[in-house]
C-alpha cells in the first residue's frame, strides 16, 4: 500500500514553486480564490483542459477571421473533394525550398459507378500563405474585412485542408464557424439553467418545508423521464417557418427546461449546509436582512461549487444539442452546428464517400472532453479548506 | 417490508399521472388537430370528406370538447381499453404499432443494463485496489473518453469500419432471412448475433460513469477501520475484498439503475435511428417529423412509464439489499 500513496504524492506536485505555495504562511495569508486557484494548478490534466477550452472559445469567437472560407460558399466542381495535406517544403530539382502549399486535383470519372474520383495532383503546387486576401466578410456582423489568417494566395484556387461535403463547401471552414453556435448553446443554455437552477434550488433550501418537497418531486420527476425522447417532442413542436435566431434559443430553452435540475440541487445542498455555519446567524443577529445574507454571505462561499457544477454540465448540453441537430429536429441548416454538419454523414453511404464529414463529430469529442477535464479540476478545488 | 413496496408503488402513481398529461401536452402542442390533418390527407388524395367518418372520429377523442375532457377520453382509453389512438401517418390504431418496437427496446435496454454492470463492476473493483496503476489510468481514460463521444458519433463510426473492412452493413437487428420470419430457434441465435453491437455503444457512456461511482465508492470502504481490523485477522485479500467493502459499495451501484436508464433508452432512441434497428426511437423520430402526434406521444408516454417503472424495482431492490433503507 505504501508505494500506492508515493505515486499519489508524485503526480501531485513537481514545480519547485509548489514548495513555496505550501508555506504555512502563505497558506494562512491566503484568500479563498488564491487557494483554490493553488490547488487547481497542481491537476494538470484540468489545466490543460483549461487551455483547450479557452482555445476553443478563441475560435468561436474570431471564426471569421479563422476560417480560410465563407461557410456557405459552395463549388460544385469540387463536390466531395477528399483533404489535402499541408507541405511546408517545395522540392525544386536541385533542393528543398520554404513554399507551404497544398497540391491540386486531378478529376478522373470511373466508368464503372459513373461517378468522379479526385485525385490529389502532385504537379499542381497551390501557394498559401498567413493572412491573405479572400471572401470579404463581416468580423462579429459588423468590421467589414477581407483578410483570412491563412489560405490560398490565390482566392481562386480551391483549399480544402479537411476536405468538401456534398455542396463543395470546406468542411475545415464550416467546423470552425460551428464552434460559434455549438459552444454558445453549451454556454447560453447553461446559464438559463444557472438561473432557474439557482432560483427554485435557493427556494427550495431556503425555505425548506412543503415548498421544498413541491421543488424535490419535480425534480425527481424530471430526472425520471428520458431526456432524448422528452426533447425529441417538444423541438419537433418548433413550427418550421420560425427564423434560425427563434429556433436557436427555443432549442437552447428546450434544453435548459431540463438540464436545471443538477445545478438546482447543488444550490439547495449548499444551502442545507451553510444555513447552520455560524457566520450565517451572526449575520442576522447584526441586522442583515434575508437578501443581504444570501447575496453577501451565502452565495460567494457557495460559488467555486457552483462554477464547477455549471462547467460540467456544459457537455451535456452541447452532447445534447449535438444529437438534435443530427436527427433532424434540432437547429437547422443554414445555421451552422456540429450537430448540423453532422447530419450530412447521417447514412453509411455518405460517409463511405466522404469519411472526412465526419471530423465534426472530432470537434464535440475534443471540446467535450476538455470541458470535463477542467470541470473535474474545478471540482475538485472548489472547497480548498478540505484536505 | 411488504409495507414498504406498498407505499413506493402509491407513490409512483402520481409520478404516471404527471408522465401521462406531460404526453397529452405534446400531443396537443403542433398547432392543428388530428381530424384537420385527417381531412387534409384526404382532400390531397381527392377523396370526399365523410362527413359521417369525421363525426363519429370527433366524438370518439372527443375533439371538440375541452382539452381536459379530451384528456379524460385519451386517458381512460388507454387504460380501460388499449386504445392509444390513430396513428394518421400510418391509418392505423396506435396500439397495433407500437408494442413490437417497444419489446425490442426493453430488450435492447436490459441487455444494456447487464452488459453495463458486468463490465463496469470488476473494472471498478480493480481500479479501486489497485489505485492508480496503469490499469487504472487505462480504465479512467477510457471511461472519460465513452463519456465524450456521442453515441450516434460511435454508431457511424462503427458502421464506416465495418462497410470498409466487411463490405457490410451493421445495421438492423436480424439478418435479411430472419427479419419478417416466425421466432424460432435460428432466429434468436441471430438476433443475439446482431444485439451486441447496439449494446456496446448505448453501453458504453454508461460504463464509463458506472466505473467511477464503484471506483468512488469503494475507495471510501478500503479506508475505514473494519478492513483493517479483518486484514489484521488473517483474512486472505480476495476473500476480505468479496465479503465486506465490495458488498457495502455495491449499495449505490444498484440506485444507479433509477438514472442510467432513462439514460440507456435516451441513447437507445438515437442510436436506433442510426442503425436502423426496429425499436421505439426511429418511429418515434418519424411520427415526430410527420406530426404524427397520437403515435409520438403514446412512445414518449410509454418509453417514461418504463423508465419509473425501472426506477421502481432499484429502490425495491436496494431496500432489500440494504436493511437500513426504511422511510
Amino acid at each position: 500500500m505504501s508505494d500506492q500513496t508515493m505515486t499519489h504524492e508524485m503526480t501531485g506536485s513537481g514545480r519547485s514553486e509548489d514548495a513555496a505555495t505550501d508555506s504555512p504562511q502563505r497558506r494562512q495569508a491566503a484568500g479563498q480564490w488564491q487557494l483554490i486557484w493553488w490547488r487547481f494548478r497542481k491537476h494538470k490534466l484540468a489545466v490543460v483542459g483549461g487551455i483547450v477550452v479557452g482555445m476553443i472559445y478563441f475560435v468561436a469567437l474570431f471564426a471569421e477571421f479563422l476560417a480560410p472560407w465563407l461557410p456557405n460558399e459552395h463549388a460544385t466542381r469540387y463536390t466531395y473533394a477528399p483533404p489535402q495535406s499541408v507541405n511546408f517544403f517545395l522540392s525544386d530539382g536541385d533542393g528543398w525550398t520554404f513554399r507551404p502549399h497544398v497540391n491540386g486535383f486531378k478529376v478522373e470519372i470511373d466508368k464503372v459507378a459513373l461517378r468522379r474520383n479526385f485525385v490529389v495532383d502532385e504537379e499542381q503546387v497551390i501557394p498559401i500563405g498567413l493572412f491573405v486576401k479572400g471572401k470579404p466578410y463581416e468580423l462579429w456582423g459588423l468590421i467589414p474585412m477581407e483578410r483570412h489568417l491563412f489560405g490560398p494566395l490565390d482566392p481562386e484556387e480551391p483549399m480544402y485542408i479537411l476536405g468538401a461535403d456534398r455542396l463543395g463547401r470546406d468542411v475545415l471552414t464550416r467546423i470552425i464557424y460551428g464552434t460559434r453556435i455549438s459552444m454558445s448553446i453549451g454556454l447560453v443554455g447553461v446559464f438559463l439553467s444557472l438561473t432557474l437552477g439557482i432560483l427554485l434550488g435557493g427556494i427550495s433550501g431556503y425555505y425548506g418545508g412543503f415548498i421544498d418537497d413541491i421543488i424535490q418531486r419535480t425534480i425527481e420527476f424530471l430526472r425520471a423521464i428520458p431526456t432524448i425522447p422528452l426533447w425529441m417532442g417538444l423541438a419537433a413542436a418548433i413550427p418550421l417557418t420560425w427564423p434560425p435566431l427563434g429556433v436557436y434559443f427555443t432549442v437552447t430553452a428546450i434544453l435548459s427546461l431540463i438540464g436545471w435540475t443538477g445545478l438546482a440541487r447543488e444550490v439547495r445542498g449548499r444551502f442545507f449546509a451553510l444555513k447552520t455555519e455560524e457566520f450565517i446567524p451572526a449575520a442576522r443577529l447584526d441586522g442583515n436582512s434575508e437578501l443581504r445574507i444570501i447575496v453577501r454571505h451565502m452565495v460567494p462561499s457557495f460559488a467555486s461549487h457552483i462554477i464547477a457544477t455549471m462547467t460540467l454540465a456544459i457537455p451535456s448540453m452541447i452532447l445534447a444539442e449535438t444529437a438534435l441537430s443530427f436527427l433532424g429536429i434540432g437547429l437547422r441548416p443554414p445555421v451552422v452546428s456540429w450537430g448540423v454538419l453532422l447530419q450530412e454523414a447521417q447514412n453509411v453511404r455518405s460517409v463511405a464517400t466522404a469519411p472526412w464529414l465526419l471530423w465534426p463529430g472530432a470537434a464535440v469529442v475534443v471540446a467535450v472532453l476538455a470541458l470535463n477535464f477542467l470541470g473535474d479540476g474545478l471540482r475538485d478545488a472548489a472547497d480548498p479548506y478540505t484536505s | 417490508m411488504l409495507r414498504f413496496i406498498g407505499r413506493r408503488i402509491l407513490q409512483v402513481i402520481p409520478t404516471l399521472i404527471i408522465i401521462s398529461i406531460v404526453s397529452f401536452v405534446i400531443i396537443q402542442l403542433p398547432p392543428g388537430d388530428y381530424l384537420d390533418t385527417l381531412a387534409a390527407t384526404m382532400a390531397e388524395q381527392g377523396d370526399t370528406i365523410d362527413r359521417e367518418l369525421m363525426a363519429a372520429l370527433e366524438k370518439r377523442y372527443g375533439l371538440g370538447d375541452p382539452v381536459y375532457v379530451q384528456y379524460w377520453k385519451w386517458i381512460t382509453g388507454i387504460v380501460t381499453r388499449g386504445d392509444f389512438g390513430m396513428s394518421f401517418e400510418w391509418g392505423r390504431p396506435v396500439s397495433q404499432l407500437i408494442w413490437d418496437r417497444f419489446w425490442f427496446t426493453l430488450i435492447i435496454s436490459i441487455s444494456t443494463l447487464l452488459f453495463i454492470w458486468a463490465v463496469a463492476l470488476p473494472i471498478g473493483v480493480y481500479s479501486a485496489v489497485r489505485k492508480y496503476s496503469i490499469g487504472d489510468y487505462i480504465a479512467t481514460l477510457f471511461g472519460f473518453i465513452g463519456l465524450a463521444i456521442p453515441n450516434f458519433l460511435m454508431a457511424l463510426v462503427l458502421m464506416y469500419w465495418s462497410f470498409k473492412y466487411f463490405g457490410q452493413s451493421v445495421g438492423g437487428l436480424f439478418s435479411p432471412e430472419y427479419v419478417s420470419a416466425e421466432w424460432s430457434w435460428g432466429k434468436f441465435v441471430d438476433l443475439l448475433g446482431h444485439l451486441w453491437i447496439p449494446v456496446i455503444i448505448i453501453g458504453t457512456a454508461g460504463t464509463a460513469e458506472l466505473i467511477r461511482v464503484m471506483r468512488a465508492n469503494l475507495l471510501d470502504e478500503l479506508s475505514k477501520p473494519y478492513v483493517e481490523t479483518a486484514r489484521s485477522k488473517g483474512l486472505t485479500e480476495r476473500r476480505l475484498l468479496i465479503k465486506y467493502p465490495v458488498r457495502v459499495a455495491l449499495n449505490p451501484f444498484v440506485s444507479t439503475l433509477g438514472w442510467i436508464l432513462p439514460a440507456i433508452i435516451s441513447a437507445d432512441a438515437v442510436t436506433s435511428v442510426v442503425l436502423s434497428l426496429p425499436t421505439t426511437g426511429p418511429l418515434l423520430l418519424r411520427s415526430l417529423l410527420a406530426q404524427d402526434m397520437y403515435l409520438a406521444g403514446s412512445f414518449i408516454m410509454l418509453v417514461s412509464v418504463l423508465t419509473v417503472i425501472g426506477t421502481l424495482i432499484s429502490d425495491i431492490m436496494l431496500a432489500w439489499l440494504d436493511p437500513r433503507i426504511r422511510y
